[in-house]
This record gives C-alpha cells, structure tokens and sequence, in this order.
C-alpha cells in the first residue's frame, strides 16, 4: 500500500507561466482568423493595408528598440497586434503611404515617447488612428463595398497612391462596376447622414449586400470569447462597454424611436465591438482593479453613444476608448479593493477572528494596537 | 564709458540659450502663427525690431527708472514699440495683418522680450544690450522658421507660397491645426536634445582619449 502523495508549496499557486509574450502570442493567434475574413471581406487591398501597416510598425519598433531607452523586445509581438488592429481600424482602401504613417505614428509617439510596452498611457493603434483621422479626414472616411467582384486581382485604386499624393476617388471605379458612390458607405455613415438603419443580417455577416461594413462583428466576439475563456484578457471589459452601450441606446430607443436606431444596430455597427474586444481590454491602458474595469467599460460604453449620437462624426469609439485611457489611472484610485480583514462591515459588528490553534489569541487590531509609523530623524547638520 | 562686448553676448542667443529650442519662451506665437513660412518670418521680423529697440531704451534708461516700476515701465516701451510695428504690418500687407490676427499686440506679453528686458538690458549699457537682443530675436527668428517651414511643406504641399510636390500632393491637416505645431515642436526640441547629448558624448570621449594616451 502506497501512500498517497501530499505536495506541499507555498503561493503562488500559479498553474502556467504566463509571460507578456505567450499573453501578446495567444491574441495574435484570435486576431488571425478576423484578419483572414477581413481579406476574404475585401480582397488584396486589404491584404496589403494589413501587412504594410504591421511592417511599418515593427520596423519603428525595431528602431526604437536599438536606441536602448525602450522597455520590451521586438520579439514580444507587442507590435505585431498594434500593426493588426490599427489596420483593422483603417478603411481597406486607405492608401497604403498613410498606412505606413499611421503605423510609424502608433509606435512612436503612442507606444515609445513613453517608454515602451506597459508604460504607454493611450493605446497605440488608437493614437496611429486618431493621428491620421486628423491628417487625413477624407481618405479615413472613404469606404468601398464589400465583396466586390474580382478583389483579389485588383487593388482598389485609393490604395496605391504615391506618398504624399491624393488617393484617386472612389466613384469613378465604383460607377464602372456598376455600384453608385453612397454604395460605399458605412452603416453608422448612412445611418447619421441618410437615416437608414440597416438590418441585422447584414450587420452580422455582411454576406448578402455589398455593405461596407468592416470586420466581421460576430468573429470578433468569437475570438474574444477565446481570449477570455483563456484568461489573457478580461471579461468585465468588453461585457461593461457593450452593457453599457446597449443599456443607453435602448433608453434613448424607448424614448423616441423615430429619432434613434435601435440598440442591436448601435452595438454591431462601426466598430464598437472590434474596440470593445481588442482596444479597451489592452492590458497596460485599462485599470486593474475589477470594480475599476467595470466604471472604466460603462465610461467608454456611455461615450461611444454620445459621441455618435450628439457630434458630428459618425463613429465614436476611438475618441471614446482614448478618454477611458486617459481616465483609467483615476479610475483605479478611487476603485482600489480594500484589503482582506480591513473591510468596514455594513450595520453589523465584525465578529472577532478565531485562531483555532491559539484560542487566546488576539491580534494587533482586535487590541487596538496602533501601528507606530516610520519617524525619520531629522539629519545632523555638518559641523 | 567703454562698452565691453562679447562675441558670446551676440551668439548666446542663437545657439547656447536659444529662446525657442532650449529656455522655450515665447510658445504663444511659436504654436500660433506659425502655419506657414510666411507668417512665421513676419512674427520674426517684428519681434527683432520690438526686442532691439525697447532693449536698447531700456538699457538708456536704466539709471533713471526706480526699482519699484520698473516693470510698468518695461510694459510702456515695449508696448509702444508693438504699437508701431502693428501700424507698420498693418500699412505694408493687410493680407498679413489678417493672418498673424491679435498676436502682434500680444508682442507686449511675450516673455522673451520682458525676459531680456529684465535679465539683460536693465544691466548693461545699450550697446551690448542690443547686441544680445539682436542675437536673441536671430534664435527666436530660426525657432519660428523651423516651425513655419515644416508646418508649411506638412500641411499645404508648399514653401513661401511655392508649390513642391505638385498638384496632388496631399495636405497634412493636423500641421495646420494646433496639435501639429505640439508635434513639430516636440520633434524639433527632440532632435536638438539629441543633437546636444551626441557633442557631449562626443566631448567626454575626446577626453577619455586623451588621458589615455599620456
């Protein structure tokens, strides 16, 4: 007869290793099949707005790194999923120099100004995007249809533009294939300025009209539920921001539906749930704090309504996900958990710890005893 | 009296405290009316002919002036010198006038000016007193084209009004707008850092070979 085995350790009692890598690695790997409906989506255009973007912003890391003033290492993949979402985020059509742009910008001033991985304040593909949301209001805006005939052998014409030069319209191709120029745009774009909702299937899939919506809402939530049920990404963030989004919409729904879209179109348009899943829950911008990560998604949730609502942009995720940011920090101050044996319990007094193995035990605080704080003597002048 | 003036005196201002790249003074208009090359060489100008003529009255009136007004005083030369150059750009190119809008009264305020007002002019006799104005406005006058000229070829296509790129060139519209003068500024102040940090290297490592040697 065997004993059976005891092992005894100490805490913590981690299970797997999980390094900033694996966690970086394992989000590359959920961001793969959406990036692969994407080009399915749009074809080669796509294709290259992905790889340009990612290569632009591993080359600015590569560089930044050699400086030896960064934190991180270009093999943690860091990089590679700011280069993915921040393509994700573009039209598919964007030119690809400002693809370039917006990948250099992400790395530099989003990510390296700071300090590297883990010190950044904003999420960088955020800061890439807003940067050329600025620069560059109408080639961001201009989007083409979806599953077009023949877009794996073609480029679409915008995305070829020389550096520095203005992309070529969009129209022009459009009419030749046989589409009129609103064909391309966005559900949230057609809702706000034409006041059509469109309905969910397409929404959803995209796969019965040529709507250009981006990518695939549905996979997003997909990959995401992977991510999450690996633990190397929260739940709370993503169910906070789409709880809240949805929560406001339907409010203002049932207010007046003749003015709102319904809260189901609020949530798959745009790119809420792509911001949702990918951008909030980026682990060095968001709070830590569980309570936080609640106030921190109803935040983000409440502004992207507001903003899409009551401005004159269309979409408002990327402004509402870089005022979370910005807010996070206080976020988890006011948020910070108090420790176990410190509560202050609600309308009943705190029954006394026992210590079995010490009945007459009694500790520090039950006695009342206060903790001397650190004096430090004042320093003797030099004579 | 025989005014002793140095040669630093007059570079001082250009490379070793310039007002723009290492005190950073005078941001208003720096980030302001820098959006083309034009307007930043315009802002220039008149802030050379504000800063030289009230340091130089400053300087003669140093002895007269009391202590306890002396920055009222400051306050009333160099307004009245705004004044005559606001009448000045305003007689030669209204177009200009227009542009640059209220932050040529807003010379008055700029803390360069009162800055050298106060730390130079007020102690020196007039004759190197303009001498390092004259320097100083040089330094504020290479910030405000780094700026204009960047901001420019970023956010129009062009320099002095001049296309480059031709017609289709793309225009930065952040450059235009204030952020982009944040990021030039921050790239320029970063490149000057930089440019620092190197000749010091260089310099330490100059010695180190030196005394390896002997």
């Amino acid at each position: 007869m065997t004993q059976p085995l005891i092992e005894i350790r100490s805490a913590p009692h981690l299970k797997a290793a999980k390094s900033v890598e694996t966690i970086m690695r394992h989000v590359v790997y959920s961001l793969l099949p959406i990036c692969a409906f994407y080009i399915f989506q749009y074809g080669i255009s796509a294709l290259a707005s992905i790889l340009v973007v990612t290569i632009a912003c591993l080359l600015t890391e590569r560089a930044l790194i050699s400086t030896g003033t960064q934190a991180g290492r270009l093999s943690d993949f860091s990089a590679v999923i700011t280069g993915l979402l921040l393509a994700l985020t573009l039209p598919p059509g964007f030119p690809l120099w400002m693809g370039a742009v917006a990948g250099v910008v992400a790395i530099a001033l989003g990510k390296a100004l700071f300090g590297g991985i883990g010190f950044n304040v904003f999420n960088p593909a955020l800061v890439g995007r807003a940067f050329v949301q600025a620069a560059f209001p109408t080639a961001i805006a201009t989007y083409t249809p979806s599953f077009l005939a023949g877009r794996f052998t073609e480029f679409i014409p915008s995305s070829l533009a020389l550096p520095l030069m203005i992309p070529a319209g969009a129209a022009e191709w459009l009419k030749a294939k046989q589409f009129d120029a609103l064909a391309g745009a966005t559900p949230l774009a057609k809702w706000k300025f034409d006041g059509v909702v469109v309905n969910a299937d397409e929404l959803l899939t995209s796969l019965s009209g040529h709507m250009a919506v981006g990518p695939a809402p549905a996979l997003i939530l997909l990959c995401g539920a992977y991510l999450a049920a690996r633990r190397f990404m929260d739940w709370r963030i993503p169910v906070a921001i789409l709880g809240s989004a949805a929560l406001t919409a339907w409010l203002l729904f049932a207010i007046d539906p003749g003015r709102y879209p319904n809260p189901f179109f609020m949530l798959f348009s745009g790119g809420l749930i792509l911001g949702a899943v990918y951008m909030a829950t980026d682990m060095a911008t968001s709070p830590v704090t569980p309570k936080g990560m609640w106030v921190y998604g109803a935040l983000i949730g409440l502004l992207t309504v507001v903003i899409r609502y009551y401005s004159g942009l269309p979409e408002g995720v990327m402004y509402a996900i870089l005022i979370g940011n910005a807010a996070s920090p206080l976020i988890e101050r006011i948020t910070q958990p108090t420790p176990f044996g410190r509560g202050v319990s609600l309308g009943r007094t705190r029954k006394r710890a026992s210590y079995p193995l010490n009945p007459g035990y009694i500790s520090r605080e039950e006695a009342g005893a206060v903790t001397p704080k650190k004096r430090f003597l004042p320093r003797k002048p030099k004579k | 009296m025989s005014a002793t003036v140095t040669w630093d005196e007059f570079t001082e201002g250009i490379w070793r405290q310039n007002p723009v790249f290492v005190m950073v003074l005078g941001l208003c208009p720096m980030l302001a009316v820098t959006v083309s090359a034009v307007n930043a060489m315009t802002m220039g100008l008149a802030t050379m002919f504000v800063l030289v003529c009230s340091s130089a009255l400053v300087s003669l009136m140093r002895k007269m002036v009391p202590k306890e007004v002396r920055i009222a005083t400051y306050i009333v030369i160099i307004a009245t010198f705004v004044t005559v150059v606001d009448y000045l750009i305003q007689a030669v190119s209204l177009e200009l006038y227009e542009a640059l809008g209220a932050f040529i009264q807003l010379i008055v305020v700029n803390c360069i000016i009162l800055g050298r007002a106060e730390a130079h002019a007020s102690k020196n006799p007039p004759l190197p007193a303009m001498i390092n104005a004259l320097g100083m406005s040089i330094g504020f006058f290479i910030g405000l084209f780094a700026l204009g000229s960047v901001r420019e070829i970023l956010g129009a296509g062009t320099l002095f009004g001049v296309s480059l790129f031709g017609s289709g060139f793309q225009p930065w519209v952040i450059m235009v707008l204030p952020p982009g003068g944040f990021f030039v500024l921050g790239g320029w102040l970063l490149f000057f850092s930089w440019m620092g940090r190197r000749k010091q290297r260089k310099q330490t490592e100059k010695l180190a070979g030196v005394s390896g040697h002997a």
